[in-house]
């Protein structure tokens, strides 16, 4: 498994040949989200939902071995791409690298509105309950339970 | 005052009066359809603001020296300016606030607080925004006061039918929006002041959304109270009117303590001044009053007939050219409307297209636009709103109707 950075640093590179152009940024993102797996139908509930002001994004969790895997899906496309990019870089990684490890990506890509400012989508949410979730992972694992 | 007729409205002149209209976004030359949230401000509101803070900064009211009383001066003759825009009686019936929403918990509080109790009702529609709902709801929980709801009908117009039947003696406060902010639906105030006043409420008229779009006259509408807010009629942010009554405003208890709304204070009792100021506590937003003056200036010049005449031409093309899009779903078709187009298009959230509309320069507002219950009411996560003001153009709707077609081609694989 790559490291969280360094996926990162992918993601920044394949989007730079999209020279910054805002449209053309966009589609691709949407086009990636339309590459994420089938969300399982039982796991959409009400539970599974991290909340933003316009878009609603599923998430859940599971301890695989030592790895925290995730599976989410969004109710608009372009929080959906940039969903399936979080997976790609969290995804399969131990809880302590989910924990220690930045989230850079998204401003580096123009996506900074999603991170910061904006409560319009529930991208950053998403960002906090993915650690949340490796945090409460990586407790489990400190005690020995 | 010279105001400008149909035929000398030249809408390359106004948008000329606006700098920042001239700019590009995202490689595109900006749109701006988010009126509805805050409009722009001409170079004369903006010039106001600077020559206010270069020259005259100073507190007013009680300062003694030259730059106090240019400052007060000015400050004042913004409070004459808006009662003679609303047709009040008296410059005393107009008090600054810094918003709409100000004003609406203003009343609730200091009106609402002293003379409601346990089981009177207060009645609000569903097209409120929510600062129309929840002040009221606060004072619920204080007083024991019962929230009403007025329901609205499937094309987004007030269910007047359902509000004769809710209307009735233990209904203190009505308090309404004169055109809805998600549905551009212009609700008939006068009508339903008089069957309130009929069983004796109040009337509170939430004027936010339109200030900018109809001649507010508070004696032809007869209401108790009016709310609203300067950014969204051309002036500064951070600036709101609340217009009572004169015997109303009198009777109310203040609403915050400080300077200013006082008149002699000590430890044994504090007695208070008399209106606006026993409204006014604290220093005030002293720039911006100053500079709203401007924005009513502008307002005044262009005229509302012409203001109206425009902007109806702007809804009438958009709606035009919105209907042909396939999967077009406007939300709210009420009669009689303000220049607001809020809609989905079938299959596409409207976040996404509020994105894919900002990569091509045009600003629309996505979402629930602060009014839930709407969007309950119509079972939709929102809407994408666009809303027209007075620079926006015929050409810009083309661009606008043209990019919304092409994006949709690209949920449409």
């Amino acid at each position: 498994m790559a490291e969280i950075k360094e996926i990162q640093e992918e993601i920044i590179e394949e989007f730079s040949m999209l020279d910054s152009d805002m449209e053309m940024t966009i589609s691709y993102i949407m086009e990636l989200g339309e590459q994420l797996p089938d969300f399982p139908e039982e796991q959409r509930t009400e539970e599974n939902i991290v909340k933003g002001c316009q878009s609603k994004v599923w998430l859940t969790p599971e301890l695989q071995d030592d790895q925290v895997v995730f599976q989410a899906d969004s109710n608009t496309a372009i929080t959906k791409g940039l969903v399936s990019l979080l997976i790609r870089v969290l995804s399969g990684q131990t809880a302590k690298n989910i924990l220690e490890n930045d989230i850079f990506f998204p401003e580096k890509i123009g996506m900074n509105r999603f991170i910061g400012t904006q409560r319009s989508n529930g991208f950053a949410a998403m960002i906090k309950q993915m650690k949340l979730y490796a945090l409460a992972y990586e407790a489990k694992v400190q005690s020995g339970v | 005052m010279e105001t400008i007729t149909d035929q000398h409205f030249d809408v390359q002149k106004i948008r000329a009066e606006f700098p920042v209209l001239d700019q590009k976004v995202n490689g595109h030359d900006l749109i701006y359809f988010d009126n509805a949230a805050t409009s722009q401000k001409p170079k004369q509101v903006i010039d106001a603001l600077t020559k206010y803070y270069e020259h005259n900064n100073s507190n007013i009211h009680r300062g003694v020296h030259t730059l106090a009383e240019r400052a007060t001066h000015d400050y004042e003759e913004t409070r004459k300016a808006v009662a003679t825009f609303i047709n009040a009686n008296e410059a005393e019936e107009v008090v600054f606030t810094k918003g709409t929403t100000e004003g609406l918990n203003l009343v609730a509080q200091a009106y609402g607080r002293k003379f409601l109790k346990a089981g009177d009702e207060i009645m609000v529609s569903e097209m409120e925004h929510h600062s129309n709902i929840v002040p009221w709801q606060l004072l619920c929980q204080q007083t024991g006061a019962v929230l009403k709801k007025i329901p609205i009908t499937e094309n987004g117009e007030l269910d007047m039918g359902a509000f004769d039947q809710l209307i009735n003696e233990r209904t203190k406060i009505v308090s309404i929006v004169y055109i809805s902010n998600s549905l551009g639906t212009i609700n008939p105030i006068s009508t339903i002041v008089k069957k309130a006043h009929s069983v004796g409420a109040k009337v509170v008229v939430d004027g936010a959304q339109a200030a900018p779009h109809q001649k507010l006259d508070v004696k032809t509408l007869g209401c108790d109270f009016l709310a609203f807010s300067a950014h969204k009629m051309y002036g500064p942010t951070g600036v709101g009117v609340l217009y009572g009554k004169r015997d109303v405003l009198e009777k109310m208890d203040p609403y915050q303590g400080g300077g200013e709304m006082i008149k002699e204070v000590s430890f044994d009792g504090t007695t208070y001044n008399d209106i606006p100021y026993k409204f006014e506590a604290g220093t005030p937003n002293i720039g911006d009053v100053v500079a709203f003056k401007e924005a009513i200036e502008f307002i005044q010049r262009i005229g509302h007939e012409a203001l109206h005449t425009h902007e109806q031409k702007l809804l009438q093309v958009g709606s035009e050219l919105l209907h042909k899009i396939e999967g077009f779903e406007p939300v709210g078709y009420a009669g009689d409307k303000a220049s607001v187009i809020s809609f989905n298009i079938e299959g596409v959230h409207p976040f996404d297209l509020g994105m894919f509309l900002d990569a091509r320069g045009i600003a629309v507002r996505t979402g629930h636009h602060c009014t839930q219950p709407v969007m309950d009411r119509y079972q939709i996560d929102g809407t994408v709103r666009a809303s027209f003001a007075v620079y926006n153009t015929k050409n810009e709707i083309e661009v606008f109707a043209d990019a919304l077609q092409e994006i949709i081609k690209k949920f449409k694989k």
